[in-house]
Formats: C-alpha cells, structure tokens, sequence
C-alpha cells in the first residue's frame, strides 16, 4: 500500500501532500522535511530508492521537483518508479506541459487527478489514456457549469504557450522555477 | 514568464466583467490564492512567511464564518486554506465549513469539499459522523460523478463504527454498470476489510465476483484484496491458484485490449500483483506450485525487453520463483536473471540485484560466491543504500569463518551512517552475527565492536558506558555463575575502564565484586586474568588492598603462567599509584593502540644478544624440517600451556607491553587489512606469472573457453561460473588492486563453497581457526619483511601445528620413535600386542610400517601376513587394493583382526572375528567408533554366535568427518565363551590420511579456477629428492605414487598437483623448486586438510 506522496520543489517547500495513513499535522511536516532531506543530498546518479523500518521512499527527480511515494513492502519498487512516470506524463498531459507553477496554482486539480490514480493507497489505474479520460470527465462538467470559470486555466496555458522571446526576470518569485520536466528519463 | 501569469491572472478579473457575475468570485478568488503565493515566494524568512499566513487565515477565519459568504465563494477559501494546510499551518477552523461545503454544495462545490475533507481530517476524528449521511446519499446519486466522489472519500477514510450503514450501498455498487464505479468499489470495500475484516466476512463470494468481472480493470482492483487475504491464509484460497495463473497466462499473451500495454508490455502491474499472489499460493506447496512453473517460464521468456516495467516483472517472477516449491531449470533461469540485474549498469537494478540476492542466498548460496566481485565493488560504492543492502546480503551469509571481517564491513558502515534506523539496524545483525558464531570467534571482535560503537558520540558514549556499568554491576551482586565466560570478561574488561565514571561507587566494592569471580569454580583461568586486569586497573588505594594483596599472592604461584604475570603486574602496580597512572592512563582507553609488528624496538635486543652467541632466529618452517630430521627432539608436549597464554595475550595487549604487539597486530584492526592484502601481494608475484586465475597464463587464449564447456561435476561447474562470471564487470583492474579485492573476496565468500564440509566440522576445530587466521595475517608478510626479528610467529605457527596435531598427542605423540610406541597404554590389546613373542606383533599404530603399506597398495596388494583371514574378504572388496591384515588383539582363543579397503569412493574397514577354540562362541558383539571418521555399518557382526574355527567378518563404510594426519577407531568388542562369563575387550585400529586420499583429475583451466576459492592453506618448503636428473619430477613421482596424487601439470621449475578427500573435499598444491627446495603451498575448502596432508607428503619424502 502507498502510504504518502510528497511533491516538494528543491528547496523543499511542499507542493502536494497526501498521506494515506494518519498523521498528526506536526508529524506530516516533520515527515516532510526529513524526506526531503534525505532525497535532496542524493545524487542523480545513485538509486532511486531509499528503505527504512517498515518503509520504502520510491523517488524521482524531474527538473524542479521531487515526487516521492512512501510504500510499504508489499509494492514494487519498480512498479511504482513507472508509476510516478504515468502521474507525471498524465500531470503533463492535463496541463500541457506542466510545470511548477500549475502545481501551485492548481493544487485541487493536481489533487484530482491522483485520485484517479491513487485510491486511498491503492492503486487505481495505470493507464495514462484512461486517467485522463476520467479526468476530462470532470473537466467537462466544471466547464458546462462554470462557464467563464473555466477560462482563466485556459488562459494561463495560453500565456505559457506562448512564444516568449527572453523569461522577463523583474519579478522574484524566489524558488518559483519555470521549466518543462524531461519527461523521458529513459 | 511567471510575471506574465501573474499579470494576467491579475487582469483577468477586470477583462470578464466583474463582481456579481457567477464566474468573477471564483477569478478574483483565484487571484487572492495568487497574491498568496506570490506573497509568501517573496518573503525571505520563515518567520515574515509565518506572519503572512497567519493574516491570511485570520482573513479565511472571518469569510467562511460570515454567512454572507455563498457557497462558490467558500469553495475557494477551501482551495486557500488546503494550501495554508499543506504549508504546515493549522485551520481546524475551516473543518466544518469543509463538511458544510461537501453537504451543500452543487458538485464542483462538492469536490473541493470532499478533498478539503479528506485532506484535513482522519479516520477518527469526530466531525467525520457529520459526513456519513452525505456519503450516503452521494452513494445514490443518479450523478456518476457524485458516487465517485463518495466512493473515493469512504476508501481514503471513513469512521470504522459507521461501515455497517454504508456497506449495502457499496456492495450494491459492485453490480453498477460503469467499470469505474465497480472498481472503486472493490477498492471501497477492500479498504473496509483493512479496518474491520469482520464486516465484509459475509461478501467474500463478491470478490470472487469481482475477480471474475469482464473488465480487466475491476478484475485488477480485486487483486488488492486477494493479495491481502492470500498473504494471511493462503491455504484457503489454494483453489484460486489455477484462475491466477490462467490470468496471467492471458495476460502475458497479449490477450488484454492494447489500451492495457505501457511500453508494450501488457499490464505491467497487473502482472506483479499476480505473481505476488502466486509466490504467496505456492510457498511450501508443490502441486500448486507446478500448475505455475510453465507461466513462470513464460514470463521470464516474455520479459526480455530493456524497459524499466519489465524488470519489475522479471524481479517479482525470481523472487516467485525462489519462493515456491524448486524446480531446477527455473532457478537456473532465475539465477542468470538475477546475474543480469546485479551485472547491469543502471544503479536501480544493481540494487534490486542486490535485494534479490539477499533473498536467494540463503537456498543458494553459490550464487553470491559467483557474483563476489560485484558485491565487493558494490561494497565500495558510494550510494550508502547499495552498500547497506550489500551488508544485508554479508549479513544473510555469514558463517563462522567470515563473520569477522563481514562484522569488521559493517562496523566500517557505521562509522559513515547517520541514520538512527539504520545504525540501529546494523548494530542488531553485528549483534546477531556475533551471537550466531558466539564460540567461535575471536573476542577482539567483540571487543572492537563494543569499543567502537561507543565512539558515536561523546555523550551519548558516557551514558551509554554508565548504563553499561550500573547493569553489570547489577549483574555480578546476583548470580554470576551461569554466565558465559566470554560474557565475564567484556565485564570485567568494561568495569576495569569505566567503573570510574561512577562516582559514588568506591573502587573497593568493585573489587570485592571481582573478586567473587575468582572464587568462583566456574571461572576459567582467562577469565581470572580478566579479573586480576580489571583490579589492576581500578588499584584502590583504601580498604581493598589487603584483598588485592591476597588475590595477587595466591595467584603469583599459580601453574599458569598468564596468571602469574598478571598476579605480578597487580603487585607491583597496586603498590606503586604513580607507575600505575602511568601505564594506564585512564583517558587513553580509547585510543588506537600503536602496533609495531616488525617488533623493531627489539632490533637491539636481538643484535645484543646475537653478539652474545644466541642463535638467529630461524623461521618456523626451517625449524620444523630440521626438527623432523633429526627426529630426536620432541617439543610437542611443551606447546600445550601456549594457546591459552597466546589467546588472553590478543585480549589485554594494551596492557601488558612486554608480550602484547604481535598479537594486536593480529587482531582485526584495520591494518590487519592492509597487511594481508601486501602479504599476498608479494606472495603471488612468482606465482602469478604462470598461474593466472584461469590457470596456466600462457595457454590462456586459446582454453579459455574450455572449463566452461565440460562441467564435470555441479559443484565444479558451479565453482567455475563464479570465477568466469566474476571476472566479467571488471575486465581489467589494476592487479593489486584486484588481487586485494580477491583476497577480500576469499575472505567474505569462505565456506560458502564447500558448505556442507563446514557442517561436518562443527565446533571442534575452531581454536586452529583462530590461530590460523592470525598465521595467515601476520606471519606471511611479516616473515618476508623482518625475517631475523620475529620469535612471535615461530611460537603462534608452533602452538597452531600443536593444536592441530592435538589428537595425535594423546595417541602417539613419538611417531619418530618407534621403540616407544603407544606410551599411554589405553588398550590392553595394544599392551599385548608389544608382547615380541607372538605372531601379531605388527601393532597398527606403528605408522613407517602402515604408511608404506597403505601408501602403495597397487604395488603390494597381497602384502597381507594372514592369507586365509583375506580369503574371508567379501567377493566385491576381494579385488581391490586392502592394507596389510593387522591383528588387533588375540585373547581367550578370539582373535581380531583388520584391514581396510579402498574403494573408488570410500574406505571400508573390514574387521575378521576368528575363534580358534574348540567351542561355540557367543553373543559376539563389535562397536567402531571415531572421532574424526564417520563410521556407518555395513554388514554387521552377522551371527550371534561364532563356531569353533571359523571367522566372521564385519564391515565398515569410513567417511570423513575432519581430516587428520591418522583417524584413530576405538572398537569394542564382546562375547561370552561357553563357559564363563561375558568378556569386553577394547582395541584400536589407526588409518592414515591417505587412505582416504584419491587422485583428482582436473584440467589446468579447472584447477585455476579452483585455486582462489579456496580459503584454508598452508605453505612450507619441502626436501627435494636428490640424485636424479630431474628431482622435481623425482619427487612429484613419489607424491603420486605414495599418496595418490595427481599431477596436473608440470611447467618448467613449477608444478601443480590435484588430490581429493573422498571425492567432494578437494585439495590443490602448487610446487615451486626454489634454491633446492620444494616450495609447496597447499589449498583447500576444507579447514585443516592442506596442513594434515602437507605432513603426509612429508612423511612419504622421509621416508625414502
């Protein structure tokens, strides 16, 4: 069973948390910053996996962030290493090319959809095709619904695809940090 | 870019119309999490962000309770504080807006709801009985949507009481027409099984509904329980094994629709999820095992791609198949994958590797010797998990011969680890290792262990020293006689350190504390010596020192001499405070002691008294020829006080100067490496020219590929795959760097070959592997550097030989003087048999005459004194080569007589019963037994009675339990005469080695790969025989010829020679002329063998 995902950037400001166990708020933070701590001195060249008492962290690296499953022994290391590849093709599938911010801008959203993967810590669904369907569903909905609600996501991916000659740098948005994830590690 | 997005989500609002409109609450909304963002990544401390957000969520705190607020709205302070959550701060306040928000809201609303819920809340949490009743009318909503939504918030959490009002509905749902809604569902349900089994016990058959379902994916959502429930009872769900592996056989065959491939491969997690559940199904279980060895076949066949899914797959089709019931072609295939993770470049197979071996080594531990170069590598890899895991796979083969340096690895490990849980976990499997080999090792590993597992930090160190000495102060006020000796001396050692740290203890209780051990029956006298340490160390000044006066005087005349030295430092050192602080300082407990192992602070010692006419040291192999030739001298009784004195020597070298530096050298430090690795080194470098790891350099290329081929035995072949394999990750190292690796290698991987030989020699011979280890440690390298200075390896190699010739000592310790024979008189029969007078005086233990004799039983088969006792040899031993008939006693008209035979395989003893009175004898009972020899009946004493001049005759399978230089069976044997009484009388009857030694028959490739797995050797130089024109090949002529050797090949001034002990012990030896010398140095599997069977092949030299 997955007992928690942790996205959090490379300074380690969190970006999604879900835990499938219970933890109190203290413990979730505490469990949060030891595990980037442990990720982050990791090189890129070492395994992707870290085994503790009862718990594995299954970890990828993409660009600006983390995404760490936490699982007990009864899930496959590499089982879940493609795992976190499909919730990130699928993240980058519903957002078109996803980047750091539409994980802070859309953190409900980001919430959906690993709920069409991950269902209180089992896996739901591995194929990509259908996670997005589901989640088209819901799309459809909201858009029918909200009308105009809609429009802003649909302008912010507007602006990011836009042709921009230079990334204007006035604005500090400190460890905000725009860049398309490789997606293809292999 | 991201000022672009911010000024357009900024901008926005005031594009669309603004305010009242439905759709401008959730833009502006949007834009207020934006600013918060925004606001908090500009911040630079923790504390400004902490302020921040605590306006923030003063400013959520008043919206959502403000009933002004519509729902929309709240949806987005919900969105707000989700993300003050996540940051780590607390908005218990938003809770029941977030449940008012799930009950009330139109979907969209609902949503967020049931994910602030879900986020916010816990299983327990009392607000959570608010949502059930929404749960339940989202559960019948016509709106798939909404049931979704309830199906997903009741599998992440729901209040265990309330199952019960929820479960029809969800039961119900696994009908629902949508696959999705069933497969949440299955996941639903499968989560209450987790919370409370007993309250889906009743829908089991629905499962196996759901297993059946058409959709693949219901069907996959149902292997989550089935995984759990097979793994807690899988005798019941046996039945299923057939449907699992028809499943996995449709699903490897591509018969799932292609939306199921990732990567092209079918439904990769479908796949692991079955071959877990069949791992579990199979394990102990061969029928259900069999239906799944053809799936299991076909997976690894189809799992060939080089996608990171399939070697999930093939990871949990290895692990599958070490678990179930064997089936050798299987594991074979298992084996080789497993050789390609570990083999593989990418970092995260190398670890599953590594993972998979740690889980197969224990069936197999072969595999782990052939991929020992790897593991070795993988010890020194720089990601500390690969070396953890590595551990873990030392760890899983430990055995009494490696568990110093894998302990020696792991303490190395914790030095570097920061991790509580790991320290905690390697500090539990040293423990581990060290108890499993408890008699077995050394205590210096002890000791290094508890010392430098102290040296974590200062301290943590004092409390732990203090925690260490309250709990065996505590220990020793009760009843300290059951403990293990070992145990009392880490006591003492540890009380004589750090009992100061106690403050409010006098030293005086603590002596009178030792003091009590040494009253104590039970205590050894190593242990004394501990005792009469520790009280030197803590010296007390007031009311104990009569005490320490009386311990010191009674000891100071005791027989051993440890003891008396120890007696007398404790004199002189409680009496004298001042040279006591001096010699030991009391903070210095932890520093690395300094070893000088060349001993060159004895260099003027020695050149003084060379000059005062002593005689230069000479090293022990000399000594040991000219001992043997002039066969006079008998030093052997002397040796036997040594190893005591020798060993509690290794313990308290830090304190006594005088005898303690060879032996600290020697114990385990991380020199003792580095000194080992040298040694060989230097030892190898006229070896290796010819004798490469494949064998014979020269012929290397085009043989190479030979031993691959023709694996003659499994164990050969096994033998050979690893040296072949293990050489393939790296091609060409640096030699030395290699060699030390090898050398290492031999070092972690012994006893793995030739395990079952360890099993057979159990506890007996472990003092000479103690020894034998610090020989090997100190005294090869040593003697090539400081060949003069270095009276230390004389005594250790000399106190080694004693204890390995022990079973000799009681025998027949003179074996050089034949006149003398049998002193110790342990059977009548022998005493008898000196009688001159008699026919039989031919006493078996007279080992010239036995020697020849069994040593060419080709040449002399009918050399037997008593024709008509080997005409009784039985028809199918009559043809092969059997010893000289000896007779062992001759008593009341009973006469015993024996020999033995020497089978291709075996040796049997055959023992002749002859009665030459006139009348019946009865109840003839005969009883072998040996300590060194496994003696199993063949035919037994078979009649009860034996008539007047007739012979019975009895056999014996011999097999080897220990090599020695002769095996010794002590027999019995009873009979009542018509008249009289029953009678008993005991005999012996000694064997040489080499009746049991047989020629093996290798090619120079085998032999090369042989050579560096074994551990056990033994070198010395050997007489040459002189006079021919070759003498090498004179005396390789007399080894084979006297002891059955085979010679493999002989190569210009070297040679090497092949011989087994009864088949599966073999024992190699590689000859060297050197300034008229055989340099011979012997390798073997097996402990002891080389050093028994280099005095056979000196003894058959002599004897020219």
């Amino acid at each position: 069973m997955i007992k928690a995902i942790l996205i959090f950037n490379n300074h380690g400001k969190p970006r999604l948390i879900r835990f499938y166990q219970y933890f109190s708020e203290d413990m979730q933070q505490q469990i949060i910053r030891e595990t980037f701590h442990l990720v982050s001195k990791r090189d890129d060249n070492v395994c992707n996996f870290l085994e503790g008492s009862d718990y594995k962290l299954i970890y990828r690296h993409y660009a600006t962030l983390y995404f760490v499953f936490c699982v007990d022994s009864s899930e496959s290391e590499l089982g879940i290493l493609d795992l976190i590849q499909v919730f990130v093709e699928t993240l980058d599938k519903c957002f078109e090319n996803v980047c750091e911010l539409d994980l802070i801008f859309h953190m409900d959203k980001v919430h959906y959809i690993l709920q069409e993967v991950v269902m209180g810590g089992m896996v739901l669904e591995t194929n990509m095709n259908e996670i997005v369907a589901q989640v088209e569903v819901q799309n459809r909905m909201e858009k029918s619904e909200g009308g105009l609600s809609a429009a802003p996501a649909r302008a912010v991916s507007a602006v990011k695809n836009m042709n921009l000659p230079e990334i204007p740098r006035n604005i500090n948005i400190g460890d905000i940090n725009i860049k398309v994830p490789s997606l293809s590690p292999f | 870019m991201s000022d672009v997005v911010e000024k357009t989500l900024t901008a926005l609002p005031s594009l669309l119309s603004l305010d009242s409109q439905p759709g401008s609450a959730k833009l502006s909304s949007n834009s207020k999490l934006g600013n918060l963002i925004r606001g908090i990544t500009e911040l630079t401390s923790k504390h400004e962000e902490e302020k921040l957000i605590q306006r923030e969520l003063l400013l959520i705190k008043e919206q959502v309770s403000s009933p002004n607020t519509t729902m929309r709205q709240m949806k987005e302070l919900m969105v707000r504080a989700i993300y003050c959550e996540m940051l780590g701060y607390g908005v218990s306040f938003s809770y029941i807006h977030a449940i008012k928000l799930a009950q009330q809201g139109n979907v969209l609303e609902k949503r967020v709801g049931y994910l602030a819920v879900s986020l916010f809340l816990n299983e327990s949490h009392e607000l959570l009985l608010l949502l059930v009743n929404t749960v339940l009318k989202d559960l019948q909503s016509t709106n798939l949507i909404e049931v979704c939504m309830a199906l997903t918030v009741v599998s992440q959490m729901f209040p265990k009481d309330m199952i019960p009002a929820i479960l029809p509905l969800v039961e119900e749902k696994l009908n629902h027409p949508k696959e999705i809604i069933r497969r949440k569902a299955v996941l639903a349900l499968y989560k209450f099984y987790l919370i409370a089994p007993n309250q889906v016990q009743h829908i089991h058959n629905k499962f196996r509904k759901a297993l059946c379902d058409k959709d693949p994916g219901v069907m996959s959502a149902s292997l989550h329980i089935y995984l759990q429930l097979i793994q807690e009872n899988p005798e019941g769900y046996k039945d299923l094994a057939p449907s699992f592996v028809t499943i996995l056989k449709q699903v490897v065959g591509g018969k799932l629709p292609m939306d199921f491939n990732y990567h092209s491969v079918p439904a990769p997690w479908l796949q692991i999820h079955l071959l877990r559940i069949l791992s579990f199904l199979g394990k102990n279980d061969q029928s259900t095992s069999e239906i799944m060895y053809e799936i299991l076949d076909e997976s690894l066949r189809r799992a060939e791609m080089n996608h990171n899914i399939t070697y999930a797959i093939l990871y949990e089709c290895v692990k599958c198949i070490y678990t179930i019931h064997p089936k050798s072609d299987l594991l074979e295939k298992a084996a080789k994958c497993i050789g390609n993770f570990v083999l593989s470049p990418k970092i995260n197979l190398k670890y599953l590797g590594l993972k998979a071996l740690t889980y197969v080594v224990q069936q197999d531990p072969k595999l782990a010797l052939q991929h020992q170069m790897t593991i070795i590598e993988c010890l020194d890899h720089p990601d500390l998990i690969i070396k953890r895991e590595t551990l873990e796979l030392l760890f899983r083969i430990t055995n009494d011969q490696n568990v110093t340096v894998i302990v020696e690895k792991m303490l190395d490990f914790l030095r570097i680890s920061e991790d509580d849980h790991t320290t905690i976990d390697l500090v539990g499997k040293c423990f581990h290792s060290v108890e499993t080999c408890y008699n077995r090792i050394s205590q210096t590993v002890f000791l290094n262990f508890s010392l430098r597992v102290r040296f974590d930090s200062v301290e943590e160190d004092k409390k732990l020293r203090l925690f260490a000495v309250n709990s065996y102060i505590s220990l020793l006020q009760g009843d300290a006689s059951k403990l293990p000796q070992r145990f009392l001396q880490v006591i003492c050692w540890v009380l004589g350190e750090y009992s100061h740290l106690r403050d409010d203890l006098e030293p005086d209780v603590i002596v009178r504390l030792l003091a009590k051990l040494l009253d104590m029956k039970t205590s050894s006298s190593e242990t004394k010596c501990w005792v009469l340490m520790a009280m030197t160390k803590l010296c007390p000044g007031g009311a104990a020192l009569a005490l320490v006066h009386n311990v010191s005087e009674t000891y100071s005349s005791s027989l051993d001499t440890m003891l008396r030295q120890r007696a007398q430092e404790l004199e002189i050192l409680s009496q004298d405070s001042e040279l006591q602080a001096k010699v030991l300082p009391r903070s210095a407990s932890m520093e690395p002691v300094e070893v000088d192992s060349s001993l060159s602070f004895l260099d003027g010692f020695v050149s003084e008294a060379l000059a005062a006419g002593a005689a230069p040291y000479k090293p022990p192999h000399q000594r040991q020829e000219e001992l043997s030739r002039s066969k006079a001298l008998n030093l052997e009784p002397y040796g036997l006080s040594l190893p005591i004195s020798m060993s509690s020597c290794s313990i308290t070298d830090r304190q006594s100067p005088t005898l303690l530096s060879i032996s600290s050298g020697l114990s385990g430090d991380s020199t003792d490496f580095s000194h080992k690795g040298s040694s060989t080194v230097l030892k190898l470098d006229g070896v290796k020219r010819l004798w490469g790891r494949d064998g014979y350099l020269a012929q290397k290329e085009p043989t190479e590929e030979a031993p691959r081929i023709e694996a003659a035995s499994p164990v050969r072949s096994a033998d050979q795959l690893g040296n072949n394999n293990s050489q393939t990750p790296t091609p060409t190292p640096t030699p030395e760097c290699d060699q030390e690796k090898q050398q290492l290698a031999s070092s972690l991987f012994v006893g793995l070959a030739s395990q079952s030989s360890i099993c057979l020699m159990g506890k007996s011979d472990q003092p000479s592997q103690r020894f034998r280890r610090k020989t090997k440690a100190s005294g090869s390298s040593e003697q090539i550097t400081n060949p003069l200075v270095f009276p230390s390896d004389g005594s250790d190699n000399l106190l080694y030989k004693n204890l390995l010739d022990s079973p000799d000592l009681d025998g027949s310790p003179p074996e050089q003087t034949p006149g003398l024979d049998a002193p110790n008189g342990a059977c009548d029969a022998e005493e008898e048999s000196t009688d001159a007078d008699m026919k039989e005086i031919k006493t078996p233990p007279i080992r010239d005459e036995h020697v020849t004799a069994e040593a060419s039983p080709h040449h002399d088969p009918d050399g037997s004194k008593d024709p008509s006792l080997t005409s009784h040899l039985p028809a199918e031993l009559s043809a092969l080569s059997h010893s000289k008939t000896t007779t062992l006693f001759s008593k009341q008209n009973l006469d015993v007589s024996a020999c033995h035979v020497q089978k291709e395989d075996s040796v049997v003893l055959v023992v002749f019963i002859s009665n030459c009175s006139d009348s019946f004898l009865q109840q003839i009972r005969l009883q072998v037994d040996s300590e060194e020899l496994e003696v199993s009946c063949v035919s037994d004493s078979p009649s009860e009675e034996l008539k007047s001049h007739s012979v019975a005759v009895c056999q014996y399978f011999l097999t080897v339990k220990r090599p020695s230089v002769h095996f010794d069976l002590s027999a019995t044997v009873s009979w009542q005469p018509p008249a009289g009484s029953p009678l008993t009388t005991q005999f012996s009857y000694r064997l040489p080695l080499t009746a049991f030694i047989r020629a093996l028959r290798l090619s120079t490739e085998e032999y090369g790969a042989k050579w560096l797995a074994f551990s056990h050797d033994t070198k010395q130089n050997l007489t040459l025989i002189q006079g021919g024109r070759d003498p090498l090949a004179a005396t390789l002529d007399v080894l084979k010829r006297k002891l059955q050797l085979h010679v493999v090949e002989v190569i210009g001034v070297e040679a090497i020679v092949a011989c087994c002990l009864q088949q599966d012990q073999p024992c190699l030896m590689h000859c060297r002329m050197h300034a008229g010398m055989l340099s011979v140095w012997l390798r073997s599997p097996v402990p002891d063998l080389p050093d028994c069977l280099l005095y056979c092949c000196q003894r058959a030299l002599q004897e020219l």
